[in-house]
């Protein structure tokens, strides 16, 4: 854009963006990697026009002439006649300027909005030379009061944009020392595991064994559960490389890991396989998917794990689910019972609700009834300071077998960027007031509580799942960790990439474009989730095993934490420690 | 680490035969306190097997508290027992009021209660006269039952035993429990002194409980006013005890399965699985972790030794018939019962329970892995 032109109020020059390519002409190639690997083409070829001012000085450019030729005495003679004519020449222009054009090729960076680079790094991924790489703005970018042309707020995924964790400030203090020996963590047995299912009090379920009655299902599995994640929002790749890696945790390494679907139904022939009884079948207000799992139940030769009833998330609370339409492909509207090619919002609330907690009963009864009782039925809901009226709703309906609370550090597919940065509640304080409430109630071990949302967003998975079971959780799920770490996602909450909402994820794991995702192999995707919970695992027994514990999940061990913030503690009720 | 030392005798013996043995076991104690309890009484107690007994200890004004509410609730003494403290104190021991062994005739209004009321009617009165004592700490009770006495005091065991006069003639008892502390985690409160007691059920333990907090969120939520206390981690165990029998109905040989049930393979292949999956599953939150040797007493006198799933404290029974002991070291079995067949001395492992009945005849093994005895 030249000076004198009109600019318009969301023009932005390249100091103006969030990320900002740095690129090295010197060690360029232009082989042209980058530009083509770029998912939201934020780079482009090319030309540049340089003008170089000469300080000429005369002996300078007849030496340098007598350099270049200096191999053959003949040719040097001859050169020299050259240069001297080519000297004549050049001083004679001197005179009028000492400036000189050249054109060269590179790359440039694009400041449009739509084009601003989303510091995905994937241009440093493919260069050969390590010739180009984003770098964050130091400054507050100008990009973000841009992100809504045409009045249409940014949208994005991944999770809210904030890098602090008060789980990774909670330790584990009660550490056995000479009164009690710590374990081995390597070699001792452990019991990890978990019950997801409503338990009955001692006594009155004694008393069905006794009478033949109605005891309703647990599963007893891995306290880390992958969380829901559609078929839809992930690429077929990536759902299949979770799948196979589950299926070997459980059958190889006799780990009973479990995936929620997400809202996204499930492939046909998965419903009718036997690896359905590791699945967690979710239902959420848009029903996606549930046509084809309803038909598909005579034919089941397995139950799924559970059905989960989403009434919230924690990344985008008291908001429904959002496929968008560049995701909606033939496959994923097939499976959804949808046309192709547009947007799939799901309504905020299950549409058929008409009094919240009746319809909510009769959701977990009709799910229930569906799979012959014999299939555990839990809400999922967002953190939020009314979580504890539905935990008290949930205590009264013998057919709830659990309740899944996804904090505000949860991640998401695609979903407004200021529900997702504003919205929601911290999952700590969740988790330990619903606990305590149950333990008032006497109810802690027959309604399991699950955490979800930002556990192990730094990379310190078990430390904050143990936290949190501490906390009074049964287990934790996961979603944002596993992409990263089984499949490579780059997403930050620095903002870095964050562009899973449009299918353009340059690791092919939130698309669904053949060209993108065939970039990722699903037997790699396997690899890394038994990396990912056989290496969980051991931390989690590093961790219980120095508090003496090994034969049961320290769920509410709530002695064990300490933090150094006095308010935290206290709220938390868990002891302070400096 | 606690030492703890059991007597079942067909004969009454002094508690100071117990106490022996805990002082050959000193070295893994620190002699920071004592716990005794007494039960299935010889002396003049065998005459009145049924009037509760109240042990506690009580200052001057704790004394006319008590008198005036128990007068109040209509009990009358029928005997006290009293002990005597040498004038000149001894070192580590503080100094108390009266240690009050009384027996009590029950109120005319209980005549007509039966078996239930009347003890839980027992234990509201116990922890009552707690709640009392609490604000002055001018009344601490250890037990009011019948047939039974807890004396608990700071400090040395042996020497407490002589101090209190504990050789003295008419103290006898058929079923002793002492516990030789070594002071730990908690700060020294007679009330966290082992052994503790609800309603005839009593354990003593050695080691600490490091799944306590769940345990005992788990108990004092069962909406029982007797899970309460918990100033020794150890008191979940007495609990669980109780609970297991008394609450659920059960025998003694599923009080491990509750504790510390079998893992999966064991599980599957027992031949109550079902049954047990499901107490593992509904008492999940009763899981003991260790390490922990339990040594208790039930309502019948029957006495047992357990050890939790890791066992990695040391216990071991032994004896002849009509006397058995159980100890935390052989030694203190040498010391009180020599003349054993020493070869038939037991050290239960991580699946056993050792019990040795009223009658005291035979010590019987229980594995984890047998049937169980199920009310069905």
């Amino acid at each position: 854009m030249s000076s004198n032109r009109t600019i318009k109020p969301s023009s932005l020059s390249l100091s103006d963006l969030l990320w900002q390519i740095d690129w090295k002409k010197d060690r360029c190639t232009l082989c042209g990697q980058c530009t083509a690997v770029c998912p939201v083409q934020a780079i482009e070829l090319a030309v540049f026009r340089k003008r170089n001012i000469a300080a000429i000085n005369p002996s300078n450019l007849l030496n340098s002439s007598n350099r270049f030729n200096s191999s053959n005495f003949d040719e040097t003679i001859e050169s020299s006649e050259f240069a001297k004519k080519t000297f004549a020449e050049k001083a004679a222009a001197s005179e009028r300027s000492l400036s000189q054009f050249e054109t060269y090729y590179g790359i440039k960076q694009k400041t449009t909005i739509e084009e601003a680079c989303i510091g995905c790094a994937m241009c440093s991924m493919v260069c050969p030379n390590d010739a180009i790489e984003p770098h964050r703005n130091q400054e507050t970018d100008r990009y973000r009061f841009h992100i809504n042309q045409d009045g249409e707020p940014r949208k994005r995924g991944g999770r809210r944009n904030s890098t602090g964790s008060l789980l990774d400030r909670i330790k584990f203090i009660r550490i056995s020392m000479l009164t009690d020996p710590a374990l081995d963590a390597g070699r001792h047995e452990f019991e990890l595991r978990t019950l997801l299912g409503r338990i009955l009090p001692p006594k009155e379920n004694m008393a069905r064994l006794r009478n033949n009655g109605w005891i309703p299902p647990v599963r007893e599995i891995y306290p880390l559960i992958i969380g829901g994640m559609s078929f839809g929002a992930l690429s077929p790749t990536m759902w299949e490389g979770l799948q196979m890696g589950i299926t070997y945790l459980n059958e190889q390494l006799g780990m009973p890991v479990r995936m929620s679907t997400g809202e996204g139904g499930c492939p046909p022939r998965l419903l009718r396989s036997r690896f359905l009884k590791y699945v967690i079948l979710q239902i959420a207000s848009g029903y996606f998917g549930w046509d084809e799992i309803i038909h598909a139940i005579p034919y089941m030769k397995e139950d799924p794990c559970a059905i989960e009833i989403k009434y919230g998330q924690g990344a985008k609370p008291g908001d429904g689910g959002l496929l968008m339409w560049h995701k909606v492909n033939k496959l994923i509207a097939a499976i959804r019972g949808v046309p192709q090619g547009v947007s799939l919002p799901s309504p905020p609330t299950h549409q058929t609700q008409y009094s919240i907690e009746e319809s909510v009963a009769k959701m977990i009864i009709s799910m229930s009834m569906a799979w012959g009782f014999r299939v555990p039925v839990y809400p999922k809901i967002s953190a939020s300071s009314t979580s504890l009226a539905v935990l008290n709703n949930l205590t009264r309906n013998d057919y709830a077998s659990g309740l899944v609370i996804d904090g505000e550090d949860g991640g998401t597919g695609a979903a407004y960027s200021v529900s997702m940065d504003h919205m929601g509640h911290p999952i700590a304080s969740c988790i330990r007031d619903n606990y305590l409430n149950l333990v008032r109630l006497g109810k802690q071990n027959e309604l399991p509580i699950f955490a979800g949302g930002g556990i192990g967003k730094n990379g310190n998975l078990a430390a904050n799942a143990a936290a949190l079971i501490m906390l009074g959780a049964s287990g934790v799920q996961i979603g944002k960790y596993v992409m990263q770490a089984a499949a490579g996602c780059i997403g930050t909450e620095t903002d870095r990439c964050n562009m899973c909402n449009t299918g353009v994820c340059p690791k092919g794991i939130t698309s669904q474009d053949p060209r993108l995702y065939r970039r990722l192999d699903p037997e790699d995707v396997a690899q890394r989730i038994v990396d990912l919970f056989v290496s969980f695992d051991i931390e989690l027994k590093k961790i219980v095993a120095p508090l003496g514990r090994s034969t049961s999940l320290p769920i509410g061990m709530s002695d064990a934490l300490g933090i150094d913030d006095y308010q935290v503690a206290q709220r938390l009720n868990i002891k302070y420690v400096v | 680490m606690c030492r703890l030392f059991a007597l079942t005798s067909k004969d009454p013996v002094s508690p100071m035969e117990a106490i022996k043995a805990l002082d050959v076991m000193k070295e893994g104690h620190d002699g920071s306190g004592v716990g005794i309890l007494l039960r299935d009484l010889g002396g003049p107690f065998e005459e009145m097997k049924d009037a509760p007994i109240l042990s506690g200890i009580f200052t001057e004004e704790g004394i006319r508290k008590l008198d005036f509410f128990m007068m109040e609730q209509g009990f009358m003494t029928k005997y006290k027992m009293s002990i005597k403290v040498p004038k000149i104190k001894i070192e580590g021991v503080p100094k108390r009021g009266l240690y009050l062994l009384r027996a009590y005739e029950y109120p005319e209004s209980w005549d007509n209660l039966d078996q239930k009321e009347l003890t839980t009617r027992l234990m509201m009165t116990r922890l009552k006269i707690r709640e009392m004592g609490e604000e002055k700490e001018d009344m601490i009770v250890f037990s009011f039952w019948p047939d039974t006495i807890i004396i608990k005091e700071l400090g040395d065991p042996l020497e407490i035993g002589r101090y209190l006069g504990l050789d003295r003639k008419d103290l006898k008892a058929r079923t002793i429990m002492v516990q030789g502390r070594q002071n730990t985690n908690y700060a020294i409160n007679l009330y966290a002194c082992h052994p503790f007691f609800i309603k005839g059920y009593s354990t003593m333990t050695n080691g600490e409980n490091t799944a306590f907090i769940p345990i005992r969120d788990f108990l004092s939520s069962r909406g029982f006013p007797g899970y309460t206390g918990y100033q020794s981690d150890s008191e979940v165990f007495t609990h669980i005890l109780h609970y297991t029998m008394s609450g659920l109905g059960l025998e003694l040989d599923a009080y491990k399965h509750v504790m510390t049930p079998l893992q999966d393979k064991d599980l599957d292949s027992h031949p109550d699985a079902v049954f047990l999956t499901h107490l593992k599953k509904s008492c999940r939150q009763l899981i003991i972790d260790g390490p922990n040797c339990v040594i208790g007493t039930l309502p019948d006198n029957t006495m047992f030794m357990a050890q939790d799933r890791k066992k990695l404290r040391p216990g071991v029974v032994g004896g002849r018939a009509g006397m058995f002991a159980f100890s935390s070291e052989i030694c203190g079995l040498d010391a009180v019962i020599p003349d054993r067949d020493k070869s038939r001395d037991f050290q239960p492992m991580h699946l056993d329970t050792v019990i040795v009945g009223p009658d005291r005849q035979e010590i019987k093994i229980c594995r984890q892995t047998e049937p169980l005895n199920l009310p069905l």
